[in-house]
């Protein structure tokens, strides 16, 4: 059996709130904040994309693991916006947390799901037994179009998670994936924002896939919603994982712990990831845990996973997304947050 | 070795020179150099420049000098040690013909740094590459740091600082070569614009164009040139870490003290000897810094000494009378040469209204980079 | 930065690699091949920690080209726990906060980008320790 041996998340510092940015667009905030439910989210610095937030996320990871980073047999980034068009995110990430040179990187891309798909191939890999330590990683730094609804939740975050079948942390029961080409959202090569379909973005796609991916998990691994503790679903913004948490059969507090999106907004890549680190910085040992994403193209990936015992014993060696959720941070006006996002033109 | 004097100098004004090339600037001074001592041939030329390649897109300096001076043919090279350069290409000079392998060399430096170049960008290759400039730091940046460090540890203040502006401008005033010829007032300098905190504007040296050059002959020649030569008594030159990091205390300038005490030697006097002094001021805090270094005032003792008086004309020991770095501008690689023609000129009285009464013994050092290469000189009168 | 230069500068960058001497146990940081210490040559390799203490600092007001859109931004030379020292921009902070004794962490951060078409170039920044 393998499953998880080490996780970490990283969350900016910068910080910018809805009513800031509706301002800028004579929006009534108030009503952002009613039908979006966000209240702010996460920006990275100028300094600070994919290729850091991992490295963040991955440090923390190996932390909590305890392993030696040259046993890791292969490295997975999922993300939307890896800063190079064509060169790996993961050798930068690989090299800066020590592993390597003996290891299999590779880059993915689904949209928001790419980070679970990261999880999935290392987990598989793992599995196999074709390498000890496999790290799987969602992280991103999305841009949202100004004056489009993507601008309130387009934010910056990440997680990473090892795994492994030694000294696990959280065992992984179950995976049920589901996918069919639905063009929902997306991005031509050498645009800046990506585009969406408007409201052919819920039903069709968030819903259906979300929806089918989670009654699929909950099937095949023959459980009912009352058995998690936990659930976690991708959040494009604060009412899609209540609105299908609920659809499904789950409670409010069941979906609390991983509804991070008010204050982080949407970390695409990383956003069901990262909710996901949340739940197991408080997770008791035998706390059974969904996770279900969402790739808009569309996907959606579901695990079942299960706290062990040694998961309270590691957690505090990194910081826990509450922590970096509430920790020190900065609000950034909407020309500070326009210059860190490059949508200034400036002279090269 | 033989001694060796100084027997002819010439400078081109320094300021933002439109109308000069770097090539220009190398002929002016040189001319004027030769002109005043009435001579028509050269032996061997130095020139010291820091960043022609960066500038202007010119290295090969050497040559081009020689050749549009029209002395094609005669042994030239350029000498480097960022803005000790014209130091480094006096001293060249000095040993050349100290060592009687030829007999009238011209130590000239130039610099050109007015024709589009990105200067921040420019001067910073003075310092590490890889560990300091990678990182974003410029070079005020780098002595707003030595002056950070200097005043947690010595207790000097932006004012200390500012005072050294002051008496520069006003020594500056009075130089009709210096770029700047106008008085600042203290309060102008502390409300100047932040350059790296806690570095204004007015603490820093202004981007110069300049030219400046002079003639060398062993001093038992000298009377063929001139009736009142300037012996160079001492030269010394020593390098520290590139890396302000590496440095063992930010806050002491190790190759300038080394310097100072290799001239010192060679010249057989002490800092109490030198009447006037001309010292590398590129920022205010090097000054301060400079001076504890040479040991013409104490460690950490440097930050009082322009706001006493003791380093203003008709103090104790002036420094800078031309008007520093500061006033009269610093075009990088020349500076170290027209540090010597200001020492040259006080002691041989012709100062006019900057002259230092009885100036018979004189010091310059020329810095490079934050500290990691300086070269110090030691002039007597020869007459 | 041209990629062979940036590449073999990745160890001291990517995981601050430090050298030790095998002969007067000085730390170096980056390595080197000659001991500025005893002019050895024989060096143990090894990883520094990812935090420190501000040596001296400054806030950069007027920046190079590359650097525009960050400015003003804080840089300080940080002391390791081991002794090395290296230079630093920190970050995520009131820049005028950054003041010698400050306690920072080292974080893996974006340095610079070669304009729009060259590499981008990482890092370690200091981050206040609150």
């Amino acid at each position: 059996m393998a499953g998880i041996v080490g996780y970490g998340a990283y969350i900016p510092r910068n910080r910018i709130k809805s009513e800031e940015i509706a301002r800028q667009w004579g929006k009534d905030p108030a009503v952002i904040r009613r039908g979006l439910l966000l209240e702010e989210k996460s920006v990275p610095g100028f300094d600070e994309d994919t290729i850091t937030i991992s490295v963040a996320a991955g440090r923390s990871a190996i932390e909590r693991a305890g392993i030696d980073p040259t046993r890791i047999g292969a490295l997975y980034i999922g993300s939307e916006s890896h800063p190079y068009a064509v060169k790996p995110s993961g050798t930068v990430v690989a090299e800066a947390l020590g592993t390597g040179p003996e290891i299999h990187i590779a880059d993915f891309e689904f949209a928001c799901k790419a980070g679970t798909e990261a999880m999935f191939v290392a987990l598989g890999l793992v599995e196999s037994e074709r390498v000890e330590y496999a790290v799987g990683i969602g992280a991103d730094t999305s841009q949202g179009a100004p004056d489009d609804a993507l601008e309130f939740s387009a934010s910056a975050g990440g997680a990473a998670f090892i795994f492994g079948r030694e000294n696990l942390l959280v065992d992984v029961v179950d995976t049920y994936c589901y996918s069919t080409d639905t063009a929902d959202f997306w991005r031509r090569e050498g645009e800046f924002y990506p585009r969406h379909g408007g409201r052919f973005t819920g039903e069709p796609a968030y819903f259906k896939h979300v929806l089918s991916s989670a009654r699929g998990m909950l099937e095949k691994s023959g459980l009912k919603p009352s058995d998690f503790r936990h659930a976690v679903f991708h959040m494009p913004n604060g009412k899609f994982p209540q609105a299908a948490g609920k659809t499904l059969g789950f409670t409010k507090e069941q979906i609390e712990t991983g509804w991070l999106v008010p204050f982080m907004g949407n970390t695409y890549s990383g956003s069901s990831p990262t909710g996901l680190a949340a739940v197991l910085d408080i997770a008791d040992p035998g706390d059974l845990i969904l996770l279900t994403s969402f790739g808009s193209g569309a996907g959606s990936d579901s695990f079942v996973l299960k706290a062990t015992d040694l998961l309270p014993e590691r957690r505090d060696r990194a910081p826990t997304v509450q922590s970096m959720l509430q920790g020190p941070r900065r609000y950034l006006t909407y020309g500070e947050y326009v210059k860190y996002r490059e949508k200034l033109i400036v002279n090269d | 070795m033989r001694e060796v004097a100084i027997v002819g100098a010439g400078m081109t004004r320094f300021g933002e020179l439109w109308d000069s090339s770097l090539r220009d600037l190398f002929v002016e001074a040189a001319s004027a150099a030769l002109q005043s001592a009435g001579a028509d041939h050269l032996d061997s030329i130095y020139v010291g420049n820091m960043a022609g390649g960066q500038f202007v897109g010119q290295e090969h300096i050497g040559p081009l000098c020689a050749d549009h001076f029209g002395m094609a043919g005669v042994a030239a090279t350029r000498v480097e040690s960022a803005c000790a350069s014209g130091g480094a290409a006096l001293r060249a000079a000095y040993l050349e013909v100290a060592s009687g392998a030829s007999d009238l060399v011209l130590a000239a430096g130039i610099e050109k740094m007015n024709d589009g170049a990105d200067v921040t960008e420019v001067l910073a290759t003075a310092s590490d590459q890889e560990t300091e400039v990678y990182h974003g730091i410029t070079f005020p940046g780098l002595y707003a740091m030595i002056a950070r460090a200097h005043m947690t540890a010595f207790g000097t203040t932006e004012e200390d600082m500012s005072w050294v502006s002051v008496k520069n401008h006003r020594h500056g005033a009075m130089n009709p070569n210096a770029q700047f010829r106008r008085e600042v007032t203290v309060d102008e300098v502390m409300a100047s614009s932040i350059v790296a905190e806690p570095l204004r504007l007015l603490h820093c040296s202004p981007v110069t164009d300049g030219g400046a050059a002079v003639l060398l002959c062993p001093l038992s020649e000298a009377k063929k040139y001139t009736d009142r030569p300037v012996k160079i008594l001492g030269s010394g030159m020593a390098t520290g870490t590139l890396a302000l990091a590496d440095r063992a205390n930010p806050a002491v300038l190790d190759s300038v003290q080394l310097a100072a005490e290799r001239a010192c030697k060679e010249a057989g006097v002490g800092p109490g000897d030198i009447d006037v002094a001309e010292v590398h001021d590129c920022f205010s805090i090097a000054e301060i810094c400079c001076i504890e270094a040479i040991g013409l005032v104490d460690r950490g003792q440097g930050g009082s000494a322009a706001r006493s008086g003791m380093t203003a004309l008709g103090g104790k020991v002036p420094i800078n009378t031309s008007g520093g770095l500061k006033s009269k501008g610093h075009p990088v690689g020349t500076t170290g040469v027209a540090q010597a023609i200001e020492i040259f000129e006080q002691l041989r009285g012709d100062a006019g209204d900057r002259q230092v009464r009885d100036a018979r013994t004189g010091l310059t050092q020329n810095m490079g980079g934050s500290g990691a290469s300086s070269v110090v000189h030691i002039f007597e009168r020869g007459f | 930065m041209p990629s062979p230069r940036y590449t073999r500068e990745i160890p001291n960058r990517y995981r601050l690699e430090a050298a030790r001497c095998k002969g007067c146990d000085k730390l170096v940081f980056p390595a080197r091949r000659v001991c500025p210490g005893c002019r050895g040559t024989e060096f143990e390799t090894t990883e520094l920690s990812r935090s420190g203490k501000v040596v001296t600092s400054t806030v950069i007001h007027v920046p190079p080209t590359d650097f525009l859109r960050e400015a003003p931004y804080a840089m300080a030379i940080v002391e390791t726990p081991e002794g090395a020292r290296l230079m630093a921009q920190v970050v995520d902070c009131d820049p005028s906060s950054v003041l010698p004794g400050m306690e920072v962490a080292l974080e893996f951060r974006l340095l610079r980008r070669e304009g729009l078409s060259g590499i981008l170039c990482y890092g370690h920044k200091g981050v206040p320790v609150t």
